[in-house]
């Protein structure tokens, strides 16, 4: 996995509450392998109409917010299914940050292990920023990694919280298996003590 | 200080504890399904082995036919593909598989318990949301994403930060004509989807106790639509009861059951309390499990939501399901019926729908997909195919089918559909589809009335 540090980005606002997984990747496209073809599953009901073509009105076909790399999204972002492939859809769209007052409990886990950084603040500030880079299309929202520090488009900066085992993984690009299998000796003494007990 | 359930199940597994909340927590049983091959490609990728073949059990369930048993007759070459890799990755890794053509196929969620692989005190994943299910059982049992599984696979553990734990009672007896489904949608209409956001809900109180552990399996699944990761049940001489005699559970109830249960000083972070005697027979109107009001109610109005972001998720819902707001929710007529799904297709639930329609003949056209096979040859033996096909029916094999419509078969745009699944969500049961979300007995009495009612 590349490491995630620091990131700027042109961010695209999504006023939608309790966005779904199966908003975000519809299952038909689940059973194809993971490719470049995620890109176009992405929210991909609303993106396109039933014969395939650009849907104007939907705010991520439009520019700039069509290039964008931060999502700055409502509440409950990422509820519902486990499918790790609206992650994968998402990081195929070019974005490596959602910003939301709450996620999805499955949604946030799968993100972080993807690099794609879910970031929590609070509704207000979520809101405040989603108005930001809605009337000045183009802004870009910075986001430190190692500071936990997301720096607004008026320059104000709010911090945020990731758990530090994820952080520290995304922040060194490692996976957390490599990191697991160097405990197999407290798994295997694990599964000793409880078969002898 | 006493200690809860949760914390019983979750302190017998860290193998180890970080100084900042995160465990790593041994696995005793991981489920998986064809969604699954990610997670196989990802061990793939990286030259790694199954861990533990032998705690690994798969389930052909999401890209399942209803119609048809063999794998090399499913027509669809891609749908074929997927099945066959999941059948191949069981078998590169030495694992036991319940296959298409296998007599104990069925659903995850329902065959796994079936099984007796799901016990009071374990710890569940699967790579699947309502995975939530087998705390019905007293297990610690939650969804996982692919790179999870991966995870899960290579080294039997998972890292976890503990929830936030929420006791949710449900205070006097459910009506007669109401049921768990009822429960859970009116738990998930009270706190909403985001309710329980990342908790895991203790479900207690004597509604609870009352219910049969079919019912409890039930109101567990629906624990993800409140945003929680885990539901679960302490397990009680019914637990004992149902679980022995399975094949894969023991012969005699394991004395340390019995300590599975909140003490009475325990602490939850958050408890809510709802009056069981309430209960009627609900019903989505909208396009989230929150949005659901009784069966005798109407859809609400755009100007008695509570705050201007469910004002414009409202909206949305209405929109996209072709309502209007005040509409009495009995005057919603229905192109389609689906009873099936990890929630509502177990024996109990096929008894509920077909006592409805004993005698009676169904206005729209209904899908019957039984959990399991084995629920579908209990379903058999009591004679309960016979009613569902009298009444015109379709009675077809085991599937999460028209739950998440991965299998081939839609509901079309447009079309209207009550459901015995756990999510309405927009696009779900296909493109364009508009899911009303109900329990067994509700969508029979729907299916015969064309409209959306509850059994009388």
């Amino acid at each position: 996995m590349e490491p995630f540090t620091r990131y700027t980005a042109i961010a695209a606002p999504f006023d939608q509450a309790n966005v779904d997984t199966d908003q975000i990747m519809p299952a038909r496209f689940m059973r194809r392998p993971r490719d470049e073809r995620y890109a176009t599953y992405g929210f991909h009901d609303q993106r396109f109409t039933p014969d395939g073509a650009k849907r104007p009105d939907f705010i991520l076909n439009q520019p700039p917010f069509d290039t964008a790399g931060i999502l700055v999204a409502g509440r409950n972002f990422g509820v519902g299914s486990s499918r790790e492939a609206a992650v994968y859809a998402l990081a195929a769209m070019g974005f490596r940050c959602v910003v939301a007052a709450s996620f999805g409990d499955i949604f946030f886990s799968n993100a972080l292990k993807n690099g794609l950084l879910p970031v929590r603040l609070l509704e207000s500030t979520v809101n405040g920023l989603r108005q930001a880079v809605a009337t000045a299309p183009g802004t870009t929202i910075s986001v430190d990694l190692e500071r936990q520090e997301l720096t607004a488009p008026d320059g104000s900066t709010h911090q945020f919280t990731v758990p530090g085992f994820a952080r520290d993984c995304l922040l060194r690009g490692l996976d957390e298996i490599g990191l697991t299998m160097t405990l197999e000796p407290e798994i295997a003494a694990f599964e000793a003590r409880r078969a002898g007990g | 200080m006493g200690q809860t359930l949760f914390q019983k199940i979750w302190d017998a597994h860290v193998v180890q504890a970080r100084d900042d909340g995160l465990a790593l927590l041994y696995v005793d049983r991981h489920y998986f399904h064809e969604g699954s091959f990610h997670a196989f490609n990802i061990l793939k990728a990286r030259g790694l082995k199954v861990r533990r073949p032998d705690l690994s059990f798969g389930f052909g369930d999401h890209y399942a036919p209803t119609v048809g048993r063999s794998t090399p007759e499913v027509a669809d070459p891609e749908i074929r593909g997927i099945i066959e890799t999941f059948e191949a990755n069981a078998r590169a890794n030495r694992i036991r598989a319940f296959e298409l053509a296998d007599p104990d196929q069925g659903i995850v969620h329902v065959a796994g318990p079936e099984q007796g692989l799901t016990l009071p005190g374990m710890t569940v994943v699967c790579g699947d949301s309502h995975t939530s299910t087998h705390g019905a059982l007293g297990a610690l049992a939650f969804g996982i994403g692919a790179s999870e599984v991966a995870h899960v696979l290579a080294t039997q553990t998972i890292w976890q930060s503990p929830p936030k734990q929420i006791r949710c009672h449900f205070e006097g007896a459910l009506p007669a004509g109401s049921t768990a489904k009822d429960m859970a949608l009116a738990l998930i209409a009270q706190i909403g989807t985001g309710g329980g956001l990342g908790g895991a809900i203790e479900f207690a109180g004597p509604a609870v106790r009352a219910l049969s552990i079919e019912a409890r399996l039930t109101l567990c699944n629906m624990a993800i639509e409140a945003g929680a990761r885990t539901g679960m049940v302490a397990p009680d001489a019914t637990t004992a009861a149902w679980l022995i005699g399975r094949p894969y559970a023991p012969a005699e109830p394991d004395p340390a059951w019995s300590r599975l249960f909140s003490d009475p000083d325990a602490r939850f972070d958050s408890e809510v309390t709802l009056d069981a005697t309430q209960i009627r027979p609900m019903a989505t109107w909208g396009t989230s499990p929150e949005e659901a009001v009784p069966l005798s109610g109407r859809v609400p109005r755009l100007d008695e939501a509570p705050d201007e972001a469910r004002q414009k998720a409202w909206a949305r819902s209405l929109d996209y399901m072709g309502l209007r707001g005040g509409e009495e929710m009995a005057d919603v007529a229905l192109d389609r019926v689906f009873l099936g799904s990890c929630t509502n297709a177990r024996i109990e639930d096929l008894r509920d729908a077909a006592a409805v329609l004993r005698g009676k003949r169904i206005a729209v056209p209904m899908l019957v997909s039984p959990g399991s096979s084995r629920v579908k040859r209990a379903a058999e033996a009591e004679g309960l195919d016979r009613i569902f096909k009298e009444a015109g029916a379709r009675w077809e094999e085991s599937s999460c089918a028209l739950c998440v419509s991965m299998h081939g078969e839609v509901v079309g745009e447009g079309e209207r559909c009550a459901s015995t699944s756990n999510r309405n969500f927009a696009g779900r049961q296909g493109r364009g589809a508009r899911t009303h979300l109900v329990s067994p007995a509700s969508a029979a009495a729907s299916a015969v009335a064309g409209r959306l009612v509850g059994a009388a």
